[in-house]
């Protein structure tokens, strides 16, 4: 009886002191990588799943080109559109895009502009190769398919 | 001595934590932490107008034809293929023929590990296939009505192969071949050992203009 009785001296207190402390480290990690979406993606985006993927190496030589079903499809139909910033362009308006893209950039990299394709997995291979011939034209050789990592057998 | 009536100036912090939960959850609302990954490829320069597009000298054993067309179905070597995994073992066979090697193909040879020169003898040799890695190419031909996830998918099979070879000729497997960082010089020389002498030789050809 006198076993159970017995009251342990250790305090069961958690100390609570740092625990603000913890919170802002966590606070500032989340700060730092967050970033607020610049577009608005005005197409579905569903992308493909793929295991040999490679990562980006730098982040201010990428452009982005969605393509997709437009989302409003009551407004804009059904059929796969290409968006560039906010705004749907047509096929010969890429050209001029990536110049701008391109324009951003410094002199000695230019060459080095990387285009990240988000192709929704629905779409047909017609319109993306309408598009690489356009970034062909427009020097623009560097793509990349992005999509989901798939897990690797 | 009135200065020992007044009010203390401090601000209470109790609180504090909780100010900082509010906004620690805001922001882990709010991140979308980016995956940009995907597959790389380059694309060839654009036509010179003024030249005629380039005769194909290439012997037709050296190239591995991969044709897809509209309905999703594809033409592998001349065969229907049904299901796309098998492709990545196909191409890698492809690449390691070694059928009719040349002189740097005979240097690549040897410099295999031993369990890759087992499986070219076993597998490889064949003399109607790629003479050696180096001059081997592989084409993939999309419809335009080919559905971009099965395109995605092929080019996905034809670089794994393309990476089980990079990896094992320096004892990876190929998602760690993916990973060697290039800034690091010793995993860079890694890297340009295991691609040494065998190029990624993957051809994607224009999709016909007109759909019939």
């Amino acid at each position: 009886m006198a076993k159970f009785g017995k009251k342990s001296n250790t305090s069961q207190d958690i100390p609570t002191a740092a625990l603000p402390d913890i919170i802002f480290m966590l606070l500032f990690f989340f700060m730092v990588t967050t970033v607020l979406r610049e577009t608005d993606i005005l197409v579905k985006q569903k992308l493909p799943k793929a295991a040999q993927l490679s990562k980006l190496e730098r982040k201010s030589l990428v452009s982005y080109i969605y393509i997709g079903e437009p989302k409003q499809s009551n407004i804009f139909g059904k059929e796969p559109k290409i968006q560039v910033n906010d705004v749907f362009v047509e096929i010969d308006e890429i050209v001029q895009f990536v110049n701008q893209e391109k324009d951003k950039l410094n002199e000695a990299e230019r060459d080095q502009i990387t285009i990240s394709m988000k192709v929704d997995v629905e779409s047909k291979m017609g319109i993306v190769s309408d598009v690489q011939q356009e970034l062909r034209e427009a020097n623009a050789r560097k793509i990349l398919y992005s999509s989901v990592q798939a897990i690797d057998i | 001595m009135a200065r020992k009536n007044r009010p203390t100036a401090e601000i209470p912090n109790g609180s504090m934590a909780d100010i900082a939960f509010l906004l620690l959850i805001f922001f882990l609302v709010t991140t979308t932490i980016s995956n940009d990954k995907g597959i790389a490829m380059l694309l060839p320069p654009k036509p010179d107008p003024n030249q005629p597009p380039p005769e194909i000298t290439e012997n037709a054993r050296n190239i591995f034809k991969i044709l897809a067309n509209s309905q999703d179905k594809l033409l592998v070597e001349d065969e229907p293929l049904l299901d796309v995994t098998e492709l990545r073992e196909m191409v890698k066979i492809f690449i390691l023929n070694f059928g009719n090697p040349g002189d740097e193909g005979v240097k690549i040879y040897n410099s295999l590990p031993n369990s890759m020169k087992s499986f070219v003898s076993i597998n490889g040799r064949k003399v109607d296939s790629s003479d050696d890695p180096k001059g081997a190419i592989v084409s993939f031909k999309a419809d335009r009505g080919t559905s971009y996830e099965l395109f995605v998918q092929v080019l996905d099979q034809v670089n794994g192969a393309y990476n089980d070879v990079y990896g094992e000729r320096i004892g990876l497997s190929a998602s760690q071949f993916l990973q060697l960082d290039r800034d690091d010089p010793i995993q860079d020389q890694k890297y340009l050992l295991a691609r040494q002498g065998i190029p990624r030789a993957i051809s994607i050809a224009e999709p016909n203009k007109i759909v019939n």
